[in-house]
């Protein structure tokens, strides 16, 4: 099995919780998407080209120095354990890990991490680069990011064209190839019934919301990812900056929403809010989704400070150390659902006793 | 609620409208909405109808199905039924139907974000290295381009 000690901070640096509005949003994400000359896009090249691209993003890598020097996986040699646990992480996209199916991995998928960045090499672009970080810090997401294209892209071609920008094989990703998403907990505007308006104004704007793994993923936990449509014809910081503005008036709804279920139903939210704790406190067997259901209402009882004695960043580490193949990995054998349902609430418990100091 | 506009009509559109750095909440009627040029008559549609609509239209008015990208071998109709393209050479080989498909998609075809010059040292002439032009054979061959494909290969034997 993987020696996840091998990664950067775990690959999950972005969970410490020590973002601005930390408590609404857990994560901003900001990744450009380029393809290198002279080869056919990943979807479309041979297995031997996909090789040659690796292999000379690697050499480029390599010679990459400071806070860009990172380690290379190569996803396309992993059992499908491990490249499961790199989907739990956020580290690459369901694709490049042929997770499903109908679309197995591809020879020459690969990911480069560093501390504050991921570059996911042979995903439907030939370079996904991407950088994650803890809360809504934008500006500090795309400065990393920002620097390392600069960097890679004086070591291997980019596909650029005068008129249409950086080449994808989506022409919805083309121009800047810049996507930002932030990940925000909502669950104050589902309880007030607001969020179906917040979406379709998203929408109206240019905007558009995801899931938490991102597109076609349902939402779950009250988690959305809002991220810019275009991405040509502006530039990076006025993509970005538009996003913020948005996102900012998005966080205050939610605020408000807050503000008016403890007026309007203090009682019966407290109670609900109560009881989803006790459950993941003392349940026996828990499925991811009901995990996922009952950390959404603890997660606002923090934010209301009705929960006082747990911090955030061990609700954000449940989100991702309760799923299916972390619990595997923690029990360091393959685990049946139910097994994996009797694992995650003893790790739940577990975990909640440790950071409130009482017993399990 | 009536609307913010007009005090008349019922509101049922909730416009969310950004003024330099202030974001500003209206609530219009469907006419006052309209007269601002916002979509009333149904919910907004998901992202990928709206492309593959617009590809479709794209297609309809610049480009035949059978246009051949001579890099990669795709043809218009493969980015049609997939909604990607083989290589960056597509842009070119489809430019018009591209920049048409781009304006639509993103309300521009031009970019204006960070500018990138190729380092020097890379820059392939228009031919291409021996490695980029066996894959090209390869790929002409599969897709039985054999007029391409013979081209192709007597500019390798010139190299070789």
């Amino acid at each position: 099995m993987m020696d996840l000690s091998l990664l950067p901070d775990g690959g999950v640096g972005w969970l410490d919780a020590s973002g601005d509005h930390s408590d609404i949003v857990i994560s901003t994400r900001i990744r450009l998407a380029r393809n290198l000359e002279g080869y056919a896009f990943a979807g479309r090249a041979r297995d031997g080209e996909r090789l040659r691209i690796l292999s000379q993003v690697e050499q480029a890598m390599s010679a990459m120095r400071g806070s860009h020097q990172g380690v290379l996986l190569r996803v396309d040699e992993m059992p499908p354990d491990d490249r499961l646990l790199l989907h739990e992480r956020h580290l690459v996209s369901r694709e490049l890990a042929g997770l499903d199916p109908q679309r197995p991995v591809r020879s020459g998928a690969a990911v480069h991490l560093t501390r504050a960045t991921s570059v996911m090499v042979n995903e439907e672009d030939h370079l996904r680069l991407q950088a994650i970080e803890s809360g809504f810090r934008i500006s500090e997401a795309f400065n990393s990011v920002y620097a390392l294209d600069a960097d890679l892209g004086e070591r291997v071609p980019y596909a650029f064209h005068n008129e249409f920008g950086f080449l994808t094989a989506c022409p919805t990703n083309a121009g800047t190839g810049l996507r930002a998403s932030v990940l925000i907990h909502l669950p104050g505007l589902v309880l007030t019934k607001e969020i179906a308006k917040v979406l379709a104004g998203l929408q109206q704007v240019g905007l558009t919301y995801r899931g938490l793994y991102g597109e076609g993923s349902e939402v779950v936990g009250n988690f959305f990812q809002i991220s810019n449509q275009t991405t040509l014809g502006r530039t990076e910081g006025e993509l970005l900056d538009y996003l913020t503005r948005v996102v900012i008036h998005v966080i205050e709804r939610e605020e408000d929403a807050r503000k008016v279920l403890l007026r309007d139903a203090g009682y019966i939210i407290e109670d609900k809010l109560w009881r989803a704790y006790g459950t993941l406190r003392y349940a026996r067997s828990l499925t991811f989704d009901e995990v996922m259901s009952y950390l959404s209402s603890v997660r606002l009882a923090v934010g209301l400070k009705l929960i006082t004695d747990l911090s955030v960043y061990t609700l954000n580490k449940l989100l991702i150390f309760s799923q299916s193949a972390h619990l595997a990995h923690a029990e360091a054998r393959e685990l049946t659902t139910s097994e994996a349902n009797l694992a995650r609430a003893k790790y739940v418990r577990r975990i909640l006793a440790d950071d409130t100091g009482s017993t399990r | 609620m009536v609307c913010d506009v007009c005090k008349e009509a019922d509101a049922v559109i909730q416009l969310t409208e950004i003024e330099g750095t202030g974001v500003r909440l209206r609530h219009l009627c469907e006419r006052c909405a309209a007269e601002r040029g916002v979509e009333t008559t149904a919910a907004p549609k998901p992202q990928i109808t709206d492309f593959l609509q617009s590809v479709h239209q794209a297609m309809q008015a610049t480009q035949g199905d059978a246009a051949r990208c001579a890099f990669c071998s795709s043809t218009f109709r493969d980015f049609r039924s997939t909604g990607r393209l083989g290589c960056a050479h597509c842009y070119d080989a489809f430019e018009k139907s591209m920049r048409d498909l781009l304006r639509r998609v993103h309300g521009s075809s031009q970019h204006i974000g960070r500018n990138y010059e190729s380092p020097a040292s890379h820059v392939v002439p228009d031919g291409g290295t021996a490695n980029e032009l066996r894959d090209r054979l390869r790929r002409a061959i599969d897709a039985e381009q054999f007029e391409l494909a013979a081209d192709i290969r007597d500019r390798l034997r010139g190299m070789e």
